[in-house]
């Protein structure tokens, strides 16, 4: 019965393995990026950034229909275009920077619902808005693993700049130009992960596999690369209960994903060691220091 | 040799200048005090030597010296002490021109970094997330990142801000011994005992140069009145400078 409920999907359909392999890919390059975005105060521009893709995406299927590739391209050059140039005006006119992207995403949203509403019928529209990961094929998967490798491997290159950046951007300056490239390849990177949830999440709930995780995190540990860990954890096991959910309770896998992270997020809000509302009501005796 | 060297310099924001028509020099291995009101430019004369900041106008030379040679003690203020970061960490990014995006910290290094955390007084505290230190604390872990970088012009911004007297004596001794090694110091401050009893050259700063030179001439009550006394306008409609003016007519 429990094997039926939590593994028989699995083993039973193809379609099922690929989701599952996809939205742990999506887990694994996701997560560490949500965590980057709320410990630089950027949680909302994530959520921009999705809105301002959606143009790109929504050319991308006019021209050739239900097709990731397509989507992809022109969601990344859409969410390029926007990325570089809020940050271009910010860092060039001393905008803050999510003003600088509001203007712009508002923009591109205003533009990508006219696209979509100009050509797609209702079923386009709630595709492309939850994702569906039934159209998971073997070609889409190995695009959504070449991202999650990619942005792991930029990751890994703009990981201490980000750091610094983020704790003592005046330093960085100081001692490297590294700061600005690396701000660009993090939004380049919060790109590539929003178009990557496209297929699994839809465009409005792509950032709910990084932003949640890395809220749940946050409230059990103190240290980055453990904060981290539990994020990427998060994320997988999210994504793993949220197909098991929508393959039982037939609704969309986005929001069944997010659904459980969102449970998750609750339960750490509650019980977790660092801020938990439970552990600042009964905190125990205070230390000797 | 002068380690600094400004050529009619001005730095603002915006075409607001914050520091006009500054010359002057400051010799290598000199101790050098910039004191002045709020507001009086100490900040944005200090990121425009570290080169955070470009002139709006003028220059700034340092004589022979790269980006590698400075080390820069931003204002606590500036630093996000929320994100997650342990002090060893934060002390170790000071290694970064060694280290770049990609180099290891090996054993020395990871020694070197204990020893200067413990040199700044904080053995002990390498595990703590900076986020849990105190204001002084927090400024030892600055020093010991500046300590690490080892740079031959060391630029503090009001360093002595908001600690208590033990903190600041033994931070002061440092900056002391800085200059006794033939390093080059600047140092934004607000103490005027201090400045009168430790440092030896005092640029009076307010949005311009009131004086500079040796700190027993320079820190009267009468510069300090002209300092306290300047304007702290900054005014959207106002006209060109006129210092550039009269500087175009003479020549």
């Amino acid at each position: 019965m429990i094997y039926d409920a939590l593994i028989g999907p699995f083993t039973e359909f193809e379609f099922m393995r690929r989701a599952l392999a996809a939205v742990i890919a999506l887990a694994l390059a996701g997560a560490p990026i949500g965590v980057f975005l709320m410990l630089r105060r950027m949680s909302l521009v994530g959520d921009a950034m999705a809105h301002a893709i959606l143009p790109g995406a929504a050319v991308g299927f006019l021209l050739s229909g239900l097709n990731l590739f397509a989507m992809t391209a022109g969601g990344l050059i859409a969410g390029f275009a926007v990325a570089i140039l809020a940050g271009v005006v910010a860092r060039s006119t001393g905008l803050k920077e999510d003003a600088s992207l509001a203007t712009f995403y508002l923009a591109s949203l205003a533009l990508g619902v006219t696209i979509v509403s100009i050509k797609g019928t209702n079923i386009d529209l709630l595709h492309v808005l939850f994702g569906n990961i039934l159209a998971m094929d073997d070609q889409t998967l190995l695009v959504v693993a070449f991202n999650a490798t990619v942005t792991l491997l930029v990751l890994a290159v703009i990981y201490r700049p980000l750091v610094i950046e983020s704790v003592d951007p005046l330093f960085l300056r100081t001692v490297s130009r590294a700061g600005g490239p690396a701000h660009l390849a993090f939004l380049a990177l919060v790109v590539i992960n929003l178009v990557n949830g496209f297929q699994a999440l839809g465009t409005l709930l792509a950032v709910g596999l990084m932003i949640l995780p890395a809220g749940i995190a946050r409230f059990w540990s103190r240290d980055l690369t453990v904060m981290i860990c539990i994020a990427v954890v998060a994320a997988a096991v999210s994504g793993y209960a949220g197909l098991v959910l929508s393959f039982q309770t037939r609704v969309p896998s986005g929001p069944a994903i997010i659904l459980v992270a969102s449970v998750l997020y609750i339960v750490s809000v509650l019980f977790g060691r660092v801020g938990g509302i439970v552990r600042q009501l009964f905190p125990g005796r205070h230390l000797e220091a | 040799m002068a380690a600094v060297h400004f050529h009619n310099v001005t730095l603002g924001y915006d075409r607001h200048p914050a520091v006009h028509h500054l010359n002057g020099e400051v010799a290598s291995g000199a101790l050098v005090a910039v004191i002045g009101p709020n507001g009086a430019g100490k900040s944005t004369l200090l990121r425009g030597i570290v080169g955070i900041l470009k002139p709006l106008d003028g220059s700034i030379h340092l004589g022979g010296l790269d980006s590698r040679d400075i080390a820069y003690l931003p204002q606590s203020a500036e630093i996000d002490r929320s994100f997650p970061i342990s002090v060893f960490d934060f002390v170790a990014t000071g290694l970064w021109r060694a280290t770049g995006l990609f180099g290891g910290i090996g054993k020395p290094a990871r020694e070197k970094i204990l020893h200067t955390i413990a040199a700044v007084g904080l053995n002990g505290f390498e595990n703590r997330p900076i986020g849990t230190l105190s204001g002084g604390q927090m400024q030892r872990v600055l020093f010991a990142r500046v300590l690490l970088q080892d740079a031959r012009l060391i630029v503090l911004d009001e360093p002595f801000n908001a600690i208590d007297s033990k903190t600041t004596a033994d931070l002061l001794a440092l900056v002391k011994h800085w200059h006794g090694e033939g390093r080059t110091v600047l140092a934004a401050l607000h103490d005027m005992e201090m400045v009168r009893n430790h440092f030896a050259e005092t640029l009076v700063l307010a949005r311009g140069p009131v004086a500079w030179g040796p700190t027993a001439e320079v820190l009267t009550p009468e510069n300090l009145l002209v300092a306290m006394r300047m304007c702290e306008a900054f005014d959207d409609s106002a006209a060109a400078c006129a210092a550039d003016d009269a500087r175009s007519r003479a020549a």
